[in-house]
């Protein structure tokens, strides 16, 4: 006998109703952990250029740590790892609220800060010595002219390399189905699990996963072209 | 004390020798050039006064204070000295007007409206007022340079440093910058150019400074130091750059 495909099954009821579930949480996660590691990333970067020496070194320590280990063993480590060095209350209170979520979402957060920040450096280190010494030269301080002189250029030298990074994220949040974050890949594995129909199963999350990716990019190339064309020194 | 000493200043990049004991005074409302070949120092020297650079031995006091006391908070320091590069040195990615007001804003608490309206004020002074909402990269090299003068401006600074203003700048562009600064001149805002405009010394100097090798070689008004230099060494670079 051989595999009988069975379109209507994935793309009706019950089913498609737990990939449109489980795609929306990927998007929900994709994008919270996103934002953080923006944030977090930037805050990183910026630390690692404050040529205060141990806030570089912690800097430095943190994205070689964080990128050179496997996700999948970050995110059991706070997943299966926060009993042991979070504090009572907040483990309990995390217990309360979606677990595998919150972890899920530090574990990708923290990954990806690190790529971020790293590629933020790169995008600061090309923005031109004389643009920082400008800047101080009217009085800014430090902090004041990463905000609103060196940040605002790098950043958009940079969007195209942090969409990539943004885009490996929404990939890599199919690795949370491993500690029970009910996201767009294990809806899709409960399916084949129920209906035995795998190929059309991952097939759909297969579009959808391309289909995010491919618009994301296109958004950012059109915004990319439009604002990259000022930045002439 | 007058408004700006600067006592046995010694400055080494390494193990190059760059300023080799500058001592000076400049007055309020002072116009004071300085000239030399380049590698000579003397930009090293005006940017030693808002420390863009740091220095290892001597003084430099501003307005009665150590500028290296360790009190003093070199922000503010910075908000009293405009500095105008060579390079203009603008933020491409803000409109003109934007490039103006940051500092005033963001520094001194200026509320955004009134910034805007000292800004255009200051861009009217220099000639570029209708040119207010683009980018820089839309602005010839003159009228960057323009702009980069109204930005420094905009502290209202006790004094201003230029650093070769017009030297990157085509030839026909170089009279709009130095009619900016030949004004700001006679409004009695006290000057440290560093330039090559003999023409602009001449016309506003209170006193004309030479630079070689770290040391100040001839100093004198600007008649005396065009007609009658001393040193062999400014003579020599006299009739090169004339």
């Amino acid at each position: 006998m051989g595999y009988q495909f069975d379109w209507s099954l994935v793309l009706t009821g019950e089913y498609r109703d737990w990939l449109l579930d489980g795609f929306v949480l990927t998007l929900k996660i994709s994008a919270l952990a996103g934002v953080c590691a923006l944030a977090l990333g930037t805050l990183v970067a910026v630390m690692r250029l404050s040529r205060v020496k141990p806030l570089e070194w912690l800097s430095l320590a943190f994205t070689e740590f964080f990128r050179n280990t496997p996700l999948l063993v970050q995110i059991f480590f706070w997943y299966f790892g926060s009993e042991a060095f979070l504090p009572k209350a907040v483990n309990v209170w995390l217990y309360k609220q979606d677990f595998e979520f919150a972890a899920g979402t530090i574990a990708l957060t923290v990954y990806s800060s690190a790529f971020i920040a790293e590629e933020l450096r790169s995008g600061v280190f090309s923005i031109p010595k004389n643009q920082l010494e400008a800047s101080r030269a009217t009085g800014l301080n430090f902090l004041q002219a990463y905000r609103y002189v060196i940040l605002p250029q790098a950043f958009r030298i940079v969007i195209p390399p942090l969409i990539s990074q943004l885009l490996n994220l929404l990939k890599n949040s199919s690795l949370v189905m491993t500690i029970g974050v009910m996201e767009l890949t294990y809806q899709a594995r409960q399916v084949e699990s129920f209906t035995f129909h795998g190929f059309e199963a991952f097939t759909v999350a297969t579009l959808l996963y391309l289909a995010v990716s491919l618009s994301v990019s296109f958004a950012i190339t059109m915004y990319n072209k439009h604002f990259l064309h000022q930045l002439r020194y | 004390m007058a408004f700006i000493e600067i006592n046995g200043l010694h400055k080494w990049f390494g193990s190059f020798h760059v300023l080799r004991g500058i001592t000076n005074q400049v007055e309020q409302g002072e116009v004071l050039v300085i000239c030399g070949p380049s590698g000579s120092g003397k930009s090293t020297l005006i940017r030693c006064v808002n420390r863009l650079e740091e220095y290892q031995k001597g003084t430099i006091f501003f307005d009665g204070r150590d500028i290296h006391d360790p009190g003093m908070d070199v922000n503010s320091l910075r908000a009293e000295i405009g500095i105008v590069f060579q390079q203009f040195n603008l933020y491409p990615h803000l409109s003109v007007l934007k490039n103006v007001t940051l500092a005033p804003t963001k520094v001194r608490g200026v509320p955004r409206a009134e910034a805007e309206e000292m800004g255009l004020a200051l861009l009217e002074r220099v000639g570029i007022h209708d040119q207010a909402h683009k980018y820089p990269a839309e602005l010839s090299g003159g009228q960057q340079q323009r702009v980069a003068i109204a930005r420094a401006l905009a502290m209202k600074p006790k004094c201003m440093l230029f650093d070769e203003p017009t030297s990157a700048l085509d030839p026909e562009m170089i009279n709009e910058v130095l009619n900016v600064m030949k004004d700001l001149a006679r409004d009695g805002m006290t000057m440290l150019c560093v330039t090559h405009e003999m023409g602009f010394a001449r016309e506003v100097a209170d006193r004309v400074i030479f630079m070689d090798a770290g040391e100040v070689l001839e100093e004198a008004p600007p008649l005396e130091f065009f007609t009658n230099p001393t040193h062999e060494r400014t003579k020599l670079f006299l009739k090169e750059i004339l």
